[in-house]
């Protein structure tokens, strides 16, 4: 099998996947949910219970309000104690429902059974409004709305759909285990996502230190228009761009979309995800997450109800670690580090890394020493090193040109610098600061 | 309740670090320095242990005490240094001397720029350069190799550059070729030169443990080592009595050296690939432009120094390929 792999830039870091193998456990739900009405990118959804509403699993609680938005769906059953503003991972208060567990009744409407229902008579249309309905977003961690993906724009069309399966954060498995577990529903949803877009072809790209996932999407794919495509271990090779170019060979235009090449491109999650809104009626409640972390007894991959808290998601490991020092939800190259446990498991949450003392800290940073390595491993061609110097003597104007705004926040940079530099710091700022600049400009 | 430490991402790092990037090319020079004190013997312990402690003294002196910022003389960068000054030192050359170039690399060529990652020019070259104005005649008195126990007292002769230069004023190369040491001899570094330039063959394995350790890339060595032999094999087949065969360009002088050490210097060099093939070529032709068209009979210092001038200007005009056309909006 001949491997392929994005042709600029990258890093390896060391891929700790612990939880590797480990099967998926399902969770009960939570004592108390906090359901965040923002979720996603875009607007939040609008609020649909209050305060003491019963509420069952499944039922629509915030719907969507705009096209950009989705629905947000109560994923326990029980009473709406609160709407309020609740911390979630970004740190910030945000509306949410916070609703107090009785018992697990769901909606009727919901196939709660293992049975798999393969062949689909639904018309496109139908499907796409089904993935409208479900709230279903892009669970590679940009919670993207799906829905939105489906609508080509005039003037474009999709040739193809890739369905990324790279998972090239080092430590999380969630995507792994579910293309071992649930490959039949995940075939199948690959399936409707090509009806709902209207392509002949998919490819799930699944890199190289997977064997056992990419020998069972073979079989599973076997005789069908989906191929797999084994791809070489490189961060970032999940990135939409970077996928597209190691897979098709095609560039993604600056400032554009994978769908400006004529492809679309969703998460392995996002079409299991699909394929229980389509065939079994069911929005997006749940999700695999990866806990995981050296000091951990036993790293996990957990089936879990959208608005856990991560602290009882913790415990199920057997608790905190004594030496914890960092909490990142996520991966540890993009994920976020984490102010407190006490913030709710959500729709883009991966993964829950936990990291001991003597890894949590950076290390003493020292001047730049030219050394070529951070423009060496940039995948979109930036030179990281002068845009934070740009950044640092406030040069916003200079950034622009300079494609500040391609950076996708990979943290190979920073990652590679051997003086510790906050690379990718300011390369944020600036980017914060020229989106100001870019706004102010169109409004004029 | 848990404390936990907030930061952005990312959250992992590399190990590497400017003292493992530096004790890195220090190892691969290990080989180069045990051919030159194989054949220079004690000179050249004498030439690079005053000038190792010289550039790390003079850099925390100059931080302690001028420039009052915590001393950094331990990172690996002055030993470096001081070694790479050795290295294009005679190794008869009387200790005192190597210490004002060693005070001329850090002073001059490092500190005045405001240390580490700022200063434009190799330090070491500018600690050479400086020496070479200064004590034209204590820098061109070469020791013959394989006195052992001489230093200062050293028999001295020319090196295979000064024979041809000198030799070209009335003779052919083909007359000039059988004073100067077999290539073979060359290749060792049983010849005359700076202390740590006369082995080829341990320099190009240094510049293979560098590229194994991904320390330096391919660019900057091979497009040096290539313009210089097509340029100087295109003056050789035009005219083989008036200009001497590339081979004899690449194994003398301080080519080998300069291209795999002292171009390749991080801060000094340019940021792309692309940059640093300009900046290969570039000192490649000056390279040998002074040394067949010039006064002196090497060049391959003063094309470093003068292509370390023209690297802001590379970084800024020469930018890597960036991922994606740009689209036009509207």
């Amino acid at each position: 099998m001949s491997l392929k792999t994005f042709s600029r830039g990258g890093v390896h870091p060391p891929e700790h996947k612990l939880s590797a193998g480990s099967k998926i456990i399902e969770l009960p739900p939570p004592e108390v949910a906090v359901i965040p009405v923002s979720q996603h990118l875009g607007a939040p959804a609008k609020v649909l219970v209050n305060r003491g509403d019963q509420v069952k699993v499944g039922q629509l609680i915030a719907e969507s309000s705009g096209f950009v938005s989705t629905n947000i769906h109560s994923s326990v059953s029980g009473k709406v104690l609160k709407v309020d503003q609740f911390m979630d991972s970004s740190g910030y208060r945000k509306m949410a429902v916070q609703i107090q567990v009785e018992g697990d009744q769901w909606i009727e409407t919901i196939d709660r059974s293992d049975d798999l229902v393969r062949n689909s008579v639904l018309p496109a249309e139908d499907i796409r409004k089904k993935i409208l309905e479900a709230g279903i977003v892009g669970l590679g961690g940009a919670t993207f709305p799906s829905h939105v993906k489906l609508m080509v724009p005039q003037g474009k069309t999709a040739e193809c759909l890739i369905i990324n399966g790279v998972e090239c954060e080092p430590y999380l498995t969630a995507d792994h285990a579910l293309m071992m577990e649930r490959t039949e529903e995940l075939f199948s949803g690959i399936q409707l996502l090509m009806k709902g877009l209207g392509v002949e072809k998919a490819i799930v790209g699944i890199e190289n230190n997977k064997p056992d996932a990419i020998e069972r999407m073979k079989d599973i794919t076997k005789g069908s228009n989906v191929s797999v495509q084994g791809l070489k271990v490189k961060y970032p090779q999940g990135g939409e761009k970077q996928l597209v170019k190691a897979i098709l060979k095609r560039e993604v235009p600056s400032g554009g979309l994978p769908i400006d090449v004529g492809v679309v491109v969703f998460n392995v999650g996002t079409a299991h995800a699909v394929y229980e809104a389509v065939m079994k009626n069911r929005p997006l409640i749940d999700r695999v997450v990866t806990v995981t972390g050296k000091g951990l007894e036993k790293p996990s991959n957990f089936l879990v109800r959208v608005g856990t808290p991560v602290s009882s998601l913790i415990e199920k490991t057997g608790g905190l670690p004594e030496q914890t020092a960092k909490v990142i939800n996520g991966g540890p190259m993009m994920g976020k580090a984490l102010s407190t446990l006490d913030v709710p498991v959500v729709k883009g949450s991966s993964g829950i890394l936990l990291v001991d003392e003597n890894e949590a800290r950076r290390k003493e940073v020292k001047p730049c020493i030219r050394c070529t390595k951070c423009v060496t491993v940039c995948p979109m061609g930036l030179e990281p090193y002068l845009l934070m110097t740009l950044s640092e003597k406030s040069l916003f104007e200079r950034m622009e040109p300079e494609k500040v705004m391609d950076c996708i926040e990979c943290g190979s940079c920073s990652y590679t610098c051997p003086c510790s530099r906050p690379l990718l710091d300011y390369i944020r700022l600036g980017k914060a600061e020229v989106g100001k600049i870019m706004r102010a400009r169109k409004a004029v | 309740m848990n404390k936990f430490i907030v930061s952005p991402s990312p959250h992992a790092y590399t190990d590497e670090s400017v003292p493992k990037l530096m004790y890195g090319v220090i190892i691969s020079l290990l080989p180069a320095l045990a051919v030159s004190v194989y054949f220079f013997g004690i000179g050249m312990i004498i030439v690079s242990s005053v000038s190792v402690a010289s550039c790390i003294l003079f850099e925390y002196l100059i931080q302690r005490y001028m420039m009052k910022v915590k001393p950094t003389h331990l990172d690996g960068s002055a030993l470096l240094t001081g070694l790479l000054l050795a290295f294009c030192l005679p190794a008869n050359i009387p200790f005192w001397i190597v210490m004002i170039g060693a005070l001329a690399a850090v002073g001059i060529g490092k500190m005045t720029f405001g240390g580490l990652g700022n200063n434009i020019f190799n330090p070491a070259l500018v600690g050479r350069v400086f020496l070479f104005i200064s004590f034209p005649v204590a820098m061109t008195a070469w020791p013959e190799p394989g006195q052992w126990m001489h230093y200062t007292d050293a028999v001295t002769g020319a090196t295979p550059l000064g024979l041809m230069k000198e030799g070209l004023a009335n003779r052919t190369v083909g007359e000039i070729m059988p004073e100067v040491p077999s290539f073979l001899h060359l290749l060792v570094g049983k010849s005359m030169g700076s202390a740590g330039e006369v082995s080829a063959l341990a320099l190009l394995l240094g510049m293979f443990y560098m590229m194994y350790r991904k320390i330096i890339s391919w660019h900057i060595p091979l497009t040096i080592l290539a313009t210089v032999a097509i340029f100087t094999g295109i003056l050789w087949l035009a005219n083989p009595d008036r200009f001497a065969d590339p081979l004899f360009h690449l194994l003398t002088g301080g080519l080998m050296l300069g291209a795999i050490y002292m171009a390749t210097d991080y801060v000094t060099s340019p940021m792309t690939s692309k940059g640093m093939i300009i900046y290969g070529v570039g000192i490649g032709i000056v390279t040998v432009l002074i040394r067949v068209f010039g006064a002196y009979p090497e060049g391959v210092q003063f094309a470093i120094l003068i292509f370390n001038g023209f690297t802001p200007l590379i970084n800024k005009f020469v930018k890597p390929k960036r991922f994606g056309k740009e689209v036009k909006h509207g």
